[in-house]
This record gives C-alpha cells, structure tokens and sequence, in this order.
C-alpha cells in the first residue's frame, strides 16, 4: 500500500518534467492566403517550427476575425504550449488574450500588432514599414549622389497603413537632398496591374527622360511598372532607376535581369524570431521585448539574385 | 456632313449624341489638365499617347460592357463577369505554364467563361432565380475559383503569343484595342441585322408576352449570359497578358461596377428593353476618360474617388429624364417655337445631298 503511494506521488511530481521533455505544441492562427508573402511566411512557419521539433498547429482563418478568435479558443482547450497570431484587424482582441493569460499561455504576435494592453501577450514580431521606406530613401541618395532627380512614386493602395508608412519613411529618407524630388505619386492599389497603367500615365505626363527613378512601394507595382517603360523604349534600370519593398521572387529576378536596382526586405521569417523568444521564455522565463524588429534586408545588383530567387519561388510567393 | 451618307443613319446618331457630347467634355477635361493630351508618336513600334492609353486600357470594361448591355436589355444582370475575368486569366496562364500553345490557352479561357456564362443562364432562365443574386454566387464564389487554379500566387509565364493578345501591337495598334472593336462591331452587327436585336429587347420589356408572342425566351436568356461570359473570359484573357501573369486577388476587381456603369452611362435602362452597344462602349470611353483626367491631373491619391465620384454623379444628373425635359421646355419657349428635331432634320438631308 505504502509503495502504491509513493509511486504514485513520483508520477504525479514528474508528470510536469515529462511535458516539459516532450516536445513543444504550439497554435497558429493565420489570416488567410491573400498575398503571395503571405503564403511565404506559413511555408516559412512550418518550417522553422518542423526544424525545431515543434509541433504546430495551424488554423487558416480567411479574413475573418471570428475565426481567429475561435482557433484561439480552441488552442486553449487544446492546452497548447504557446500561441502565435498574425492579427487580421487591431481591435477586438482583449477577451481572447484575456483568457490565453488567464489559461497561462504565452501569446506571440506575428507581422502586425494590436491594440490591446502590452501585458496580454509576450511581444510582437513586425518590421518596421517606415524603416523599410528609409532604406530606399537612402538607397537612391547614395546611387545619385549628389545628381539631380526626378523622383516618380507608385504607392500602396490609399489609407492603408504600409502605403502611409512607406511613403513617409522615403521622403525622410531623402529629407535633406535637394538634388532628390518626387514629382508625381499615384497610387497603384499594390498591383501589378495598376503599377503598369500609373506608369503608362507618368511615362506620358512627365516625359519619359525627365524620370530619373520609380520608387513603388510594393515589388508588383515595380514589375508592372517595368513593363510600361519597357513599352515605352526605355530600360528600366538603366534610363529609369528602380527601388520598391517586399523582396518577392521576382524582384530578385527583374534585378538579375538588370531591369531593376533595389528591393529591401520583408521577411516571410517572422515565426524564427518568434519561436526563439518562445523558447527562451518557456526554458527559463526569461521575458523577452515588448517588439521584436525584423531585419530590413536591402538587396542589390550586388547580391547573387538567381540564387536568392531559386531559394524563395517555392515558398509559395 | 458627309457622315450622314456613309456613316451611322441619322437615328443610331441621335441616339449616342449625349454620350459624343459627354466623351467630348471629359476629353477636354484632359486636356485641361493636360495640354498635350492629343499627341500621338510611333515609339518602339507602337502608338504611343494618352488617347491611345484610353481606348487601350478602356478594353476590359468596353469587353465585359458587351455582354452586360445584352444581359441588362433582358433586365437582368451580370455581377460576376469580374471574377469570370479572374477564373479566365487564371485558366490561361496555367495552360500556357503546362507547356500548351496560345491558341489552347485562348480556347481554355473562353470555355471556362462560357461554362461561367450558362450557369449564370440556367440559374436565371431555368430555375427562375433573380439574376441580381443568381449571379452574386459567382461573383463570390469565383475568385476562390481561380486561387484554386493558381494555387493562391500570381502564375506568371512568358508565351510571347498570349502577350501579344494583352501587351502587344498590330500595325501598331495595341491588340486589345482591336479586340474590343471587332468585337463591339460584331455582337451589333448580329443583334441589329438579324431579329435578335428586337427579340432581346421584348424579353426586357415583358417576358412573359415575348414568350406568348412565341419567342423562346428561355434560351435566348441563356445566350446572353453566354455571350456575357465569353466577353468576360477574353477581357480577363487581356488582362493577364498585359501583366505576363494571372493574379486572380485582383484581376477584374470591382470592373463589373464599371461595365454596369458604362451601360447606364451610355444611356441603357437597368429595367430592360431598348439597348445600344455603341452607347455602352461609348459609356466606357467616358470612364476611362474620367480615369485618365485622374491620373493626369497629378492629385494626390487621395481625391481619386471624390473626383470620379463627382464627375460621374455630373454625367448621371445631366442624362437625367427632369434634367432633359427641363432642357427641353427651355428650348421650347426660346425664339423658335418649332420642336428641333422635324426642323432640323430636312436641311441635314438636303446637304447629305
């Protein structure tokens, strides 16, 4: 009887010792698949969670905030280790990371933030959109140098918060450059579709020699906006520099073909950083920044792109 | 005045005379913000203008506006020719990505729109269901379609034939411009020389009498979603060869707003009955004009809406019956006390002469 109590009282003192040798679950509550980038950074989350030993479970919630908060709850019940969220919206979130904190489950937010109180999650991944648009700024005034510019602008789709962001980050930038001037800036809704006919319409209102650099603000815009300059004799990249944000494939590609000069990084690898910060804090405790920034890579003619594009057109851009 | 003998007869004239007039408004409002609106150069084998830019870029809305006239002469309408575009451009790209021909990819297309346009048809002539919501299940519904075909990335490719039909030139005529016209010339030339035309506008007015009067309503129904689906599929055709890639988030967003716009403006009723493809596409021409004024004027993005917004809202206002009438009694207590038209119309004759 004696020994059936002690057994049992062992079992139950290293029951917790054996959840924490088992390997880790982790919940991922995903917007959807609207962009390629998007699609990039679940690959990209799988893999960095498969290359760790961590079981993730992951829910797709098509735009849909109820749907979110749903896989939340359900990662509750689950009793998941930790919970990653890439936020559809800012609002709305305090009762479900209430009860995550409630149920002692660390919550990471992954590429946007919320706006909630900074003690209901453990930290934020994003990059900073505005340093993003610095990163071009200062790009294009080491290229010119000092020369005269004629600056033309393709921005994101209106009000939204990466085209408020990236414009300004640009134009401080080049603050302090007079040689450097945006002459016209569109919006090209973050297509490519529209990226080709707002350049059409600033190739013919500006004259296309009188344009020294596009500055987009998504890679998209960039290669639509290639195609309309390359329609209208020019050479992208030659006649018109050409600086835009994202890093997609194909940017790579427009800049090993020579049709491009510079595209600046945002990473589909938000879940890395996230995932390191989890572990540390799940080991030890140790409690990690509130935001966690993320690398904005410039890339140019420099970088072996072919290399970088082979590497990332399976990712699911 | 020549134009008279060789051109359209008199009555398709006064037809589309408010729409030349207000095409004629918005181009001088380009010109207003931009002088030089006119010039046409041959750069790079091909016309090169903003006047070209119109008539190119107006062909998605000048192609679907084809279809919709027909579908709204029935008093119906077409709500999913945007995500028909998608699924269309979508098809394209992954028949010419697995290595097939233009010609293959171009068929695929018009047959997946095709296919779109019966459904459309068979839920609206058959099961009876209003089209405004017949069509709004593809509509919603199609978008998720074509991700599936292109696995949720934009599918690019680069087979010179398909981007001729979208970025490429004929005698130096960007191809869609001369899509949109064959086309626009062909559907009017079958719908007014044969009886089509007449049976179309009597479904619209009364279909249960038109089906009295023994036409086969139910059919001629279906074709004209067919037909709306057809011109859906070759403008989602153009759309991605224009960009070497079928993005099936965005292609055909919200255009089928703007065909529905481009019938109205060109001075069709959304209750049916009599219709005029000219008009529309001349509707469409005022679109992109408007469009065009948007994107000359060098506004920030800001004002792109409230100035489309308030451009429109003039067009609308001024094709307005009161607004017309108004017009009308002016004109009639001015100095001629005889009604324009009986008067005007002899010596028109005597000069054509």
């Amino acid at each position: 009887m004696k020994l059936k109590t002690t057994l049992l009282a062992s079992a139950i003192a290293l029951a917790p010792m054996a959840a924490m040798a088992a390997d880790l679950t982790i919940g991922f509550s995903q917007i959807g698949s609207e962009s390629g980038w998007r699609a990039a950074e679940t690959t990209v989350t799988r893999q960095e969670a498969e290359r760790r030993g961590i079981d993730l479970k992951f829910a797709d919630a098509q735009q849909k905030q109820e749907n979110q908060i749903k896989a939340i709850r359900s990662f509750i019940a689950q009793g998941v280790d930790a919970i990653l969220i890439a936020p559809v919206v800012a609002t709305g979130w305090d009762e479900v990371l209430e009860e995550a904190k409630d149920a002692e489950i660390p919550v990471v937010l992954l590429d946007r933030t919320v706006d909630a109180d900074e003690s209901l999650y453990l930290t934020a991944v994003t990059s900073d959109l505005v340093h993003e648009g610095e990163v071009a700024g200062q790009w294009l005034v080491d290229e010119m140098n000092g020369e005269e510019c004629r600056i033309v602008e393709l921005q994101g789709t209106t009000g939204s918060s990466p085209a408020i962001d990236r414009k300004t980050g640009f134009e401080q930038g080049i603050e302090g450059h007079d040689n450097l001037e945006i002459v016209r800036s569109q919006t090209g809704d973050f297509t490519r579709a529209q990226g080709k006919v707002v350049m059409e319409s600033f190739l013919k209102a500006e004259g296309g020699e009188n344009i020294c650099a596009l500055y987009a603000h998504n890679d998209d815009m960039a290669v639509g906006a290639i195609q309309a300059i390359k329609e209208a004799g020019l050479k992208p990249g030659e006649d018109i520099r050409i600086v835009a944000i994202d890093a997609v494939p194909d940017a790579h590609k427009a800049i090993a073909d020579g049709e491009m000069n510079a595209t600046i990084e945002l990473t589909p690898n938000m879940a890395g950083p996230a995932l390191d910060a989890l572990e540390a804090y799940l080991a030890d405790g140790t409690e990690p920044e509130k935001w966690i920034q993320t690398e904005s890579r410039l890339f140019t003619a420099d970088d072996d792109n072919m290399a970088i594009f082979n590497e990332k057109k399976d990712l699911g851009y | 005045m020549t134009s008279q003998t060789i051109g359209p007869r008199p009555s398709v004239m006064r037809r589309i005379l408010p729409q030349l007039v207000i095409l004629a408004v918005a181009l001088a409002l380009n010109v207003a913000v931009f002088p030089e609106f006119f010039e046409i150069d041959f750069r790079n084998g091909r016309l090169f203008g903003n006047l070209i830019d119109v008539l190119n870029r107006g062909a998605p809305v000048a192609l679907l506006c084809i279809g919709m006239t027909l579908v709204i002469a029935t008093k119906g309408i077409d709500l999913s020719v945007g995500a028909v575009m998608a699924i269309a451009g979508a098809v394209a790209a992954s028949v010419v990505v697995d290595g097939h021909g233009w010609g293959t990819a171009l068929l695929a297309a018009l047959a997946a729109g095709g296919l779109c346009g019966l459904w459309n048809g068979l839920l609206v002539a058959v099961l009876r269901i209003q089209p405004i919501v017949a069509t709004l299940v593809l509509m919603v519904a199609g978008r998720g379609i074509a991700q599936l075909v292109t696995e949720g990335k934009i599918l690019t490719f680069d087979n010179p034939g398909l981007i001729h039909l979208g970025a490429g030139t004929v005698a130096g005529v960007p191809t869609p411009i001369l899509i949109w016209l064959a086309l626009g010339a062909l559907v009017t030339f079958v719908v007014r020389k044969t009886a089509l035309g007449m049976l179309i506008e009597a479904i619209g007015i009364n279909e249960r009498s038109s089906r009295l009067a023994g036409i086969n309503s139910r059919v001629l129904l279906v074709c004209v979603y067919l037909v709306s689906g057809l011109c859906a599929a070759l403008a989602g055709v153009i759309v991605a060869a224009d960009i070497k890639g079928a993005d099936a988030n965005n292609a055909g967003l919200w255009l089928e707003l703007d065909a529905i716009l481009a019938v109205v403006i060109g001075g069709n009723s959304l209750l049916g009955g009599r219709f005029s493809i000219i008009a529309s596409l001349i509707g469409a021409l005022i679109i992109q004009s408007v469009n065009s004024v948007i994107l000359l004027s060098g506004l920030p993005p800001e004002f792109n809406l409230v100035i489309k917004a308030l451009l429109i809202l003039g067009i609308l206002v001024i094709q307005s019956p009161r607004i017309g009438n108004y017009i009308y009694l002016l004109k009639a207590s001015g100095p001629q006390p005889e009604p324009d038209a009986p008067a005007s119309r002899p010596t028109k004759e005597e000069t054509a002469r």
